[in-house]
């Protein structure tokens, strides 16, 4: 299995590499992946000035990446300064998994984002976890760019 | 939904059995048998009074068109022109010239009669071997005019069970869910059809996001997932009356719902902390046990039809495979061990075999293997696809595609489709929308 994942891994990387090479011949996109998990900022929205409102996973994973702990610290520090906000973590899957499968792991993304703000102060009492498994992406491209897009949770305001 | 259940006064005129044509279904379509369905004849006054009634000109006709399509489309029979039939069809129907029909190179034959009989719809049709010479079948029956359709299925799945020695699957439904709009922001609803795509009706507006419906094997329920009031959670609805109704009392997200073979139980999962654990819940008496016991995403339950197993699909060895226990929860065993991921097992209504969607270097494929994971079969190979679903008599699975989208993301559409069991006869169903998620009912007439 440990094989199998350094395999995938590589594999992953060279998808990357692919598609960063892709993007550097289109203008268009601004977009970008480390590993295959998204980097960019085309589709962030901001809960607050500096306060991204997402965090993106690698294929099939829940773990948080550096960059997405980050964007959580600020994000609890935000909810620490306004004690009254209640959240709403929406976790969202690829299209490259089946329907079942993907409202699960949607399920468990948002838990990582929900636990880790946990750690910084913020009470379950003001989170709510929604999986939309597959059913909601932003980006309705069929490219590993799109889909490193997809695979996020997203921090909404709820009240 | 009324008069949903037809009332059949089904008078079998019995035949002496002599062994004659046999259909092969395990061999696919190489060689469909050539059948010549001749137009059921009908008398110029229930022309006239079934003309009132349902708006259709020959009557006739159009129940022989179904049978017709239902057989084409099985891929095991290849139904003739009628342009070359030289017998009348209510001569035919007395006393068919099998030299005639010899001619024109149809091993077997149909014809049969509608008559308007006290305001209902009598048929009477016959099954002929036309290179022996011999009737093989003959049935007539008694419903009520609007069950025209199903006239025309249940005289295939007669023909059908005839000729291959298997239950038929035309007298049927499909439940699934409608899908419309832009990919980012689709709306869903449920819908019903008849298996050959006629009678579509939507179940539900598309208000809510609703997912995976699935037909309670012994009567016309359907348990499905909706985000009603944005929580999404397993529900049952009753599609003769239109009642609907949570199940159970979770709180998070309950979901990939489907009955025991008995009809009294859903098993489904429900996700709570990041982990997703496989239920059941009794309809009667609402107890609800708990099945699986890991720290993974156990889900897809789907039981054996003697409901003494369930199998499921699990991430617990890193990846999504296919993993059998015993109802109870216990001896569970990984069954898939092919190269990539493997989720959706469904067993097979014969219980030998479980079909399965599979993901391999970029592309999703549709599978059966054993109950032991032995024997792996793809059936077919795409950009997307998931979902198989058994036809009743466990010949033929549904299931749906979606199309990858160009550089601009457009050209997204969902579709279903169907395959047989040998991996041939694959046909897009036709549906007024795009399409996802189908579930085949039990046959609705025994």
């Amino acid at each position: 299995m440990k094989l199998n994942k350094i395999l995938k891994n590589g594999f992953l990387i060279v998808v990357a590499c692919l598609a960063l090479s892709a993007c550097a011949t289109s203008k268009k996109s601004t977009g970008q992946m480390q590993g295959d998990v998204y980097t960019g900022t085309d589709t962030v929205e901001y809960l607050a000035s500096g306060v991204p409102d997402r965090v993106f996973f690698a294929t099939n994973e829940s773990v948080l990446t550096t960059a997405s702990r980050e964007t959580l610290r600020k994000q609890a520090a935000w909810l620490r300064k306004n004690s009254k906000i209640t959240i709403v973590l929406e976790g969202h899957a690829d299209e490259r998994g089946t329907r079942e499968y993907n409202l699960a792991l949607g399920e468990r993304r948002a838990n990582a984002a929900k636990d880790y703000l946990m750690t910084y102060g913020i009470s379950s009492d003001r989170i709510s976890v929604l999986s939309y498994g597959k059913e909601r992406p932003v980006d309705s491209g069929s490219n590993p760019l799109a889909w490193s897009k997809n695979r996020r949770s997203v921090t909404v305001k709820a009240n | 939904m009324k008069n949903f259940i037809i009332t059949l006064i089904i008078i079998l005129i019995p035949v002496k059995s002599f062994g004659l044509i046999e259909v092969d279904i395990t061999r696919g379509n190489l060689n469909p048998l050539p059948v010549a369905v001749s137009p059921l004849s009908i008398d110029e006054e229930s022309r006239k009074n079934f003309e009132k009634i349902l708006k259709k000109k020959n009557i006739g006709s159009e129940i022989s068109s179904i049978v017709e399509n239902n057989l084409k489309v099985s891929g095991l029979f290849n139904p003739l022109n009628k342009d070359a039939f030289l017998q009348e069809p209510d001569i035919a129907n007395l006393k068919p010239r099998f030299e005639d029909w010899n001619l024109i190179k149809a091993q077997a034959l149909i014809t049969g009669k509608v008559s308007y009989v006290e305001e209902k719809l009598r048929v009477e049709f016959r099954l002929w071997d036309v290179l022996a010479g011999k009737e093989m079948m003959a049935l007539a029956f008694t419903t009520v005019p609007n069950n025209w359709r199903r006239v025309g299925h249940i005289i295939t799945d007669k023909v059908y069970e005839r000729l291959t020695g298997e239950r038929g699957y035309f007298d049927t439904r499909i439940i699934y869910v409608a899908e419309e709009g832009p990919k980012t922001q689709r709306v869903k609803k449920l819908a019903i059809m008849d298996q050959d795509g006629a009678n579509n009706k939507f179940l539900t507006l598309g208000n809510e996001l609703v997912l995976t419906p699935r037909f309670n094997p012994t009567s016309q329920m359907v348990t499905y997932l909706s985000y009603f009031r944005n929580l999404p959670r397993v529900y049952l609805l009753d599609i003769e009356t239109g009642t609907q109704e949570v199940v159970g009392d979770f709180p998070g997200m309950t979901f990939a719902p489907r009955f025991s073979p008995d009809g009294k139980k859903i098993i489904m999962s429900f996700a709570k902390d990041g982990n997703s654990e496989i239920y059941t819940m009794d309809l009667e008496n609402r107890i609800v046990e708990k099945i699986t016991n890991h720290p993974s995403i156990d889900t897809s339950p789907s039981y054996s039809p003697d409901g003494k197993f369930i199998s499921f699909n699990s991430d617990r060895s890193g990846y999504q495979q296919i993993y059998v226990m015993k109802s109870d929860g216990s001896n569970v065993k990984r069954i898939s061990f092919g190269k990539g991921i493997y989720g959706t097992p469904v067993w097979s209504p014969r219980g030998d075999l479980i079909a399965f969607t599979k993901l391999h270097k970029g592309k999703f494929y549709i599978g059966v293997m054993r109950t032991d994971g032995s024997g792996e079969r793809l059936l077919t190979e795409n950009f997307y696809q998931e979902a198989p679903s058994w036809s009743p008599n466990g010949r033929v699975l549904i299931f749906y595609r979606e199309t990858k989208t160009d550089s601009k993301g457009k050209g997204f559409s969902a579709k279903l489709w169907s395959i047989d069991l040998t991996g041939y006869n694959e046909r897009q169903v036709p549906t007024p929308t795009d399409g996802s998620d189908p579930s085949w009912s039990s046959l609705l007439s025994n």
